[in-house]
Parts: C-alpha cells; sequence; structure tokens
C-alpha cells in the first residue's frame, strides 16, 4: 500500500476511536432506553419539584370553605371551579392569611371579570351562557352589588 | 437417464410448490394494508393512549384555559409566549374571515364586527395536538423531543439545544423558544400533573365543559363517546400528523 | 430582554391579519440566512475545481487551487453560523453523539465532517503534499516544523509518488462530486421536507439550492481571481476567467430555470397556500425578490455575461464588468436564501397573515455577527494564501529537476 495511503488509514482510524471514547463518556444515561430520547426526561417532566402544582382543585377548599362549595352546588355556576376565578390555590393553602386569593371587589374590575364570560358576544351561545351589554346593564355598579358570584340567582334584587 | 429426468421434474414441482405454499403461508401472517387512518387510535400497545377532545359549540371565550395554562406552568406573561391560546373567528356576510387572538383570549374578547355584518362566529381553544406521527418530534436533531409511551409530546429541556427546528415543522404553531430558558417550549398536557392524578390546569379551567381528554384505547371512555356521539375534525388532516385533538363542530374556515 | 420585548412589541403592531400568536418571533434569523449561502459557497467552490480536475476542462487549470483554497476556508467557518445560533450552543456536540436520523439536520454532522476531513483537507494534501516536503526542507525556523507535520512524516516525491498522489487526488475529486451535492442538498432537504410550510415545502428546494450554490461558488472565485490577480499585479489569465464567466453563464441558466419553473408552478396550482403567498412576495418580498435577487442577481448577470458571447469588449473592460457580475451574483444568491429563509417565516401557517422582520444589528441574531462569519473566512484566506501559496507551488517538472 503507498505510503501516503498507510499514513491517512492510521490517523483517521486514531481520530474515528478518539470520538467513539469521548462520545462514550458524553451520551447521558438512559438515552435509548424507550427510543430516540433520554428516557429519564419523562421522570424530569412528572417531577412536582421542578413544576410544582399550582391549581389543586375543589378538593383543597374543601374544610374551610364548605358553606360556599354548598351555595355553589345549587346554583348555574356548579360546574365551576374554585380556582378558575380566584386563581390557584398551592400559596393560600400552605398560608391562608398572608396569602390570600383573587376576590374582585372593586366596581372596574369586577365588571370586567364577570364581563370576560358574560358580556354579548354574536359567537357565544345563548343557551351556554346567559349574555348582558356591559354599556347597558346596570352602569354604575359592581356585579356583585346584585349578583352572588357563587350563586348569582339567588336573592337577586 | 429418462428415469433421472423425471425425478429432476418431480423435485423441480414439489420445490416450486412448497415455494409457493410457504409463500402464501407467510403472507397471511402479514397486516393487510391499513390505508391512511385519520383517527389516531392505536389497536395494539397496553397503557393508556391520551386524546383530546374540544366542543366548539360550547367554548364561549373566557380565555380561563389559557389564563390557567399559564398560571401552572410558568409560561411568560408577554403575549408571544403561548402553550395554549383561544382564537375567534367572525365570518362576515361578504365571505370575508377575521381571526382574533388578542393576548391569546386571556384577557377575553370584545366583538369587533357589528351584529348585521355578521354571518357566523366562533371561538377556537387551540392546544399542541400532541401527533401520533408529530412532524416535530420527527425532526428533531438530537432526539430532545418524544412522545412518552401515553402519547403526550415533550420536550427534554437538559438536552434541547434550542436549534428551532421543531418550531418551523409544527403546522399548529404550538411551539416557541423560552426566552429565558433558552430551550423550546410547548403544551406538556400538564404531564406533572397528570401522572399525580390530576387534570390537566386547562380541562379544570374551563367553566362550561368544552374540554375532555381521554384514553383512546378506552371502548367505554369519554373519548370513544365524544367521537361516537359529535362530529369530529382534526385540524389540516392533509398533512397526517395523526393529531389527537378532536374538534367537534370545527368548521372549514379554520386553520 | 426589555430591549428584545420592545423589539416584539413593534412586530406585533405591524402584523397584517392574523398570525398564531407564537409566529410573532422568527426563529431562524440572518445566520440561518447565512449558514447555506456559507455552505454553498464551499460546494459551488469545489464544483468549479472538478470542472478542471475531473472534467479536463483545462482553461480553468489557473483556478484550480484557488478554488480548493477557498472552498477550504469558508468551510471551516461554515458550521459557526448555526452554532452561534443555538439558545444552547454549548450542547451542539449532542448532534454527534445522538443524531436523530429521521431529521434532516441531524446529518449534518457527519456530512460536515466527511466533506471537510475527507474530501477537502485530503484533497489539498494530496496536492500540497510535495510542496510541504519541498518548502520543510527550505524554510527555517517553527515553519519548518509545520511542514513538515503536514507532511505525515513521508519524504518521498519521486515521481511514482507524485503519480500516485495525482491518481488519489482525482478519486477524492470524483468522490467530491456527489459529497458536495449532499453537502448542499441536504440544506434544500431541510427546507423541502417541512410540511408545515408550503413556500418551502417543494421537491425542487434541494435541487434550487444546489444550482444557486454552484452559482455563488463560482461567482466568488471570479471574484477572488480578479481581486488576488490585482491584488499581486500579476497578469490574468484572460481564457481561464472567460471560461468561469461562461460555467457561471450556463449554471445561472439553469438555475434561473428552475426557480421560474418553482413559481410558474404554484402559480398554475394555486393551493390553499396561494393567496398568502402572493401578498407576501407583492408586498414584504418585493424589494428582495424581485429588485435584488430576480433583477439584479439573475437578470443583469445574465445580460452581461449573454451580451459577452456574440460581443467581446476589451480585456480591461471584460474584467471590470465579470468583477461587477461576480459581487451581483453573491449579493443576488444571498437575498436569495433570504426569500427562502426569512420569507418563509413572514407568513402566518394560519394562511390569514404577515408578521414583520426587522434585523437588528447587536445581540445573538445581530448583523454584527453575521458579518463577523463573512469576514473570517476571508481572513482565512488571505492567510491560506501566505501559508500555502497557489503561484509558488512546484510543478512536476520542477521537482524532476530538483530531486535528480
Amino acid at each position: 500500500m503507498p505510503p501516503q495511503i498507510n499514513r491517512l488509514l492510521i490517523l483517521f482510524a486514531i481520530l474515528i476511536a478518539l470520538f467513539l471514547i469521548v462520545r462514550h463518556f458524553l451520551v447521558p444515561a438512559s438515552f435509548g432506553d424507550l427510543g430516540h430520547y433520554r428516557a429519564n426526561s419523562l421522570i424530569d417532566n412528572a417531577d412536582t419539584l421542578l413544576h410544582p402544582v399550582k391549581y389543586r382543585g375543589v378538593k383543597s377548599c374543601e374544610g374551610c370553605h364548605d358553606s360556599v362549595i354548598a351555595l355553589k352546588k345549587i346554583g348555574p355556576h356548579v360546574n365551576i371551579k374554585c380556582e378558575t376565578c380566584h386563581g390557584p390555590a398551592f400559596k393560600h393553602i400552605k398560608n391562608p392569611k398572608t396569602d390570600t386569593l383573587l376576590v374582585p371587589k372593586t366596581i372596574p374590575y369586577t365588571r370586567f371579570f364577570c364581563a370576560k364570560c358574560h358580556t354579548k358576544n354574536k359567537a357565544r351561545n345563548e343557551k351556554i351562557i346567559k349574555q348582558i351589554d356591559p354599556n347597558e346593564h346596570n352602569v354604575d355598579m359592581a356585579c356583585t352589588d346584585c349578583h352572588n358570584p357563587h350563586h348569582p340567582l339567588k336573592d337577586l334584587k | 437417464m429418462a428415469i433421472d429426468e423425471k425425478n429432476t421434474t418431480r423435485r423441480t414441482f414439489f420445490k416450486t410448490a412448497g415455494l409457493i405454499a410457504g409463500g402464501f403461508l407467510a403472507g397471511s401472517y402479514m397486516k393487510p394494508f391499513t390505508g391512511a387512518l385519520y383517527a389516531a387510535e392505536e389497536p395494539k400497545g397496553k397503557g393508556k393512549w391520551y386524546g383530546i377532545g374540544i366542543d366548539l359549540e360550547k367554548c364561549i371565550g373566557c380565555g380561563n384555559c389559557a389564563k390557567a395554562c399559564k398560571a401552572e406552568n410558568d409560561v411568560p406573561l408577554e403575549p408571544f409566549f403561548f402553550r395554549s391560546w383561544v382564537e375567534q373567528y367572525t365570518i362576515k356576510n361578504d365571505g370575508t374571515v377575521k381571526v382574533e387572538s388578542p393576548n391569546g383570549g386571556i384577557d377575553g374578547f370584545k366583538q369587533s364586527v357589528p351584529d348585521n355584518e355578521i354571518m357566523k362566529s366562533f371561538f377556537v381553544p387551540k392546544m399542541c395536538n400532541h401527533c401520533a406521527t408529530s412532524p416535530c418530534e420527527q425532526v428533531c436533531p438530537v432526539g430532545a423531543t418524544f412522545r412518552s409511551p401515553e402519547g403526550i409530546v415533550l420536550v427534554d429541556k437538559e438536552y434541547c439545544i434550542g436549534c428551532r427546528y421543531c418550531v418551523q415543522a409544527c403546522p399548529y404553531g404550538c411551539r416557541y423558544l423560552h426566552p429565558i430558558k433558552k430551550t423550546v417550549d410547548k403544551c406538556t398536557f400538564c404531564y406533572h400533573r397528570l401522572k399525580n392524578g390530576l387534570n390537566p390546569a386547562c380541562m379544570d379551567a374551563c367553566p362550561v365543559g368544552a374540554r375532555i381528554y381521554g384514553d383512546l384505547r378506552d371502548p367505554n371512555g369519554v373519548m370513544a363517546e365524544f367521537i361516537k356521539t359529535h362530529t369530529c375534525n382534526t385540524l389540516k388532516p392533509h398533512l397526517n400528523t395523526r393529531s389527537k385533538l378532536y374538534y367537534n363542530a370545527l368548521s372549514q374556515e379554520v386553520r | 430582554m426589555e430591549e428584545h420585548y420592545r423589539g416584539l412589541y413593534e412586530a406585533l403592531h405591524k402584523v397584517v391579519g392574523f398570525i398564531y400568536p407564537n409566529e410573532i418571533e422568527l426563529n431562524w434569523s440572518i445566520l440561518i440566512v447565512l449558514y447555506p449561502y456559507i455552505t454553498g459557497l464551499v460546494a459551488g467552490a469545489f464544483i468549479l475545481a472538478s470542472l478542471e480536475r475531473v472534467f479536463n476542462v483545462k482553461a480553468l487549470k489557473p483556478t484550480y487551487v484557488l478554488s480548493l483554497l477557498t472552498a477550504f476556508s469558508f468551510m471551516l467557518v461554515a458550521t459557526m453560523p448555526l452554532i452561534s445560533h443555538l439558545g444552547q450552543p454549548q450542547r451542539f456536540y449532542e448532534i454527534m453523539i445522538t443524531p436523530h436520523f429521521s431529521s434532516a439536520m441531524a446529518i449534518f454532522g457527519f456530512v460536515y465532517l466527511w466533506y471537510l476531513m475527507v474530501v477537502l483537507l485530503l484533497e489539498i494534501w494530496f496536492d500540497y503534499r510535495k510542496d510541504f516536503v519541498i518548502w520543510s526542507q527550505e524554510k527555517k525556523g517553527i515553519l519548518k516544523y509545520v511542514y513538515k507535520a503536514l507532511t505525515l512524516g513521508i519524504s518521498d516525491i519521486s515521481p511514482k509518488a507524485l503519480a500516485m498522489d495525482d491518481k488519489l487526488g482525482y478519486r477524492i475529486t470524483v468522490i467530491g462530486i456527489p459529497s458536495a451535492f449532499l453537502l448542499h442538498g441536504y440544506v434544500g432537504f431541510i427546507f423541502g421536507s417541512i410540511k408545515a410550510n408550503p413556500w418551502w415545502s417543494t421537491v425542487l428546494m434541494p435541487v434550487i439550492f444546489l444550482f444557486s450554490a454552484m452559482v455563488s461558488g463560482i461567482a466568488l472565485v471570479m471574484f477572488v481571481y480578479i481581486l488576488v490577480n490585482y491584488l499581486r499585479k500579476t497578469k490574468i489569465d484572460m481564457l481561464c476567467l472567460d471560461t468561469i464567466a461562461k460555467y457561471l453563464f450556463y449554471i445561472l441558466i439553469i438555475d434561473f430555470t428552475l426557480e421560474c419553473l418553482d413559481q410558474i408552478h404554484r402559480i398554475y396550482e394555486a393551493e390553499e397556500s396561494f393567496d398568502i403567498l402572493y401578498i407576501l412576495v407583492h408586498g414584504k418580498l418585493f424589494f428582495t425578490f424581485f429588485i435584488m435577487q430576480i433583477f439584479l442577481g439573475t437578470l443583469v448577470p445574465l445580460g452581461i455575461i449573454g451580451t459577452f458571447q456574440f460581443y467581446r469588449p476589451k480585456e480591461k473592460i471584460r474584467k471590470i464588468f465579470y468583477a461587477a457580475v461576480g459581487i451581483l451574483v453573491l449579493i443576488g444568491i444571498f437575498f436569495m436564501r433570504w426569500n427562502v429563509v426569512i420569507g418563509g417565516q413572514l407568513f402566518s401557517k394560519s394562511f390569514y397573515g404577515l408578521t414583520s422582520f426587522k434585523a437588528d444589528f447587536m445581540g445573538q441574531e445581530g448583523i454584527g455577527m453575521a458579518a463577523i462569519w463573512v469576514v473570517v473566512p476571508c481572513l482565512i484566506l488571505t492567510f491560506l494564501l501566505w501559508f500555502l501559496p497557489p503561484w509558488k507551488k512546484m510543478h512536476e517538472e520542477d521537482v524532476a529537476e530538483e530531486t535528480a
């Protein structure tokens, strides 16, 4: 074999061997176990320390807020979960007094808040949700002045 | 010599016949050609195979799903990054289509076209379709995005190099580069909640029950029921991504 | 971060129609325009070299080595725009250790290494080996040892060894031609295989990329040849230059035909995406597409060289026009890449709207960064022309005399 090819083959053999050795140390553990990915990523993605659970569900409100839950159960807002309006409860469960949740009460805010669902819109089905025109419906009042947010039709003035 | 010839002919006959018979036997074990399937059921395999159902007749465009998603998953609040968002379609009487998604629908919608010009209007919530043959997974050069055994398409944040090829490949616009982490981010179907027996945040947040999810392999499950009793469609079926997000009442203007 | 968001808020206000919310930020920017541009220059310069070596176009001999060195300089830098654009550039090695073979981008690492190490490096080595031996004997000091190392310990420059060099170099070039096609064809495939994007998704994409690469590479070598001779104040071989221009002309015609075919097909079929693409091309891409790519980058060069096939002005005038054509083509092909990469992200995949793009100067994806990756290969080429001067190479007859 001509010397050029000899030397080149040796050189390339060394380089390829080096590559394979380095590769062995660089490929992460669990790669390829379940497919062309790092199988431990399934654990990472499910890890609640890396991804804390923020919305805790109605069950986490029970025990302290039973009366409200009972009221909501018999009204039109029965299927709306507490955190949908009040925000995620994870901090509140730990420190109920200091980490309070969203309770919209001031006028512009509450009208905006309830209007998000209840504003008249041709795209909204009347059979699914009752709608009003916020520019005409009791313009100077907060929604909660007449409607109990947990049972909007109870004791309507 | 005559005897040899006869033997050769008989031997050849049996050989040929045996080959043909064996071929038929082998062929009978092979799967019949199934053709293109738009429904992404996987009849083989054990374990759950998640699908999603969204009922467009129920959606009221409140944006609570998009809002809950951002809160649960620490998605940056700027209006450029969404794992899930809501669009409003307004088809006017003159046939033109207007589509809007102000801040992904998180702050709700205003009707921007007067009633008398509207022929049809509806909301379309969007999220990752967790496709069964997702083009995003196909193009990842390093194996940082993958499909979990339950059919959820996930991103390995420790491995993603941030090349954004998957963002280009997704036909539905579901992916984005996280501005701080500098890896690709997308809907994980709240995998951290799913694996702990909870529902994804967007499912719980919907006040009218327009979003459901379940095991596509379960013949008695909610997804089978949903698909059976509604006229369901997936987005961009011609691209054959085998999307597992089934919309009820998906109008043809929706992209 | 605030700076970054400000740009995005501006883009938000400039959105026409509707785009998916995540589409506001363009993901592939100038650096990704630059990457296919640079690999295209490499492939094109190499094809010009192979025209002489494999297809025996003797007129191109003066630019043979120059083409190789140009290809090599740009190849060394080719991967840098990609790496510098990554969100996690320190993880770039993952493409090499766990390539996902269903992804066109995954083969990048290996195709790049193959082309760099096996094709370009080896071909240059086989061509320069005898010069390394002679220079290692002539020079003093550190240079002596550098050249010695480059000989890989072989000091045989007998006619038999030189004939072997020639044979092996020839074989490498033959392998190099399909390798060059692969190097740039796969880049076209990266775009052409994205079914989600109708501006990119066409069977013609790899072929168009390839031919525009050849055009840009040839134009680059033509320009460098003129420039180097001007700076060294040496006489240029006009036959060589005319021949390069002729090949540029033919391949540019093919490239233009392919581009026209792509557009005519798109216009004729007028699929779902046609309406928004029409608005895109006649609106946001009007300047870069019609003016820069088509008119200045294709039609004007075709007109000039085409005229020269019939009416030949004086050598001096031809040289100036060729230099101008070289620059025009280089700019035109850059904008072709721009129109593909940026254009493909300016319209929404919902086909309902368009977003906008403003190139930053600074920043990871800024014009400044892109300029670096264009200037550096030019510096490398300058260095190589000093370190491995093509005009100081020994010819076979001289070597025979030296060793006799």
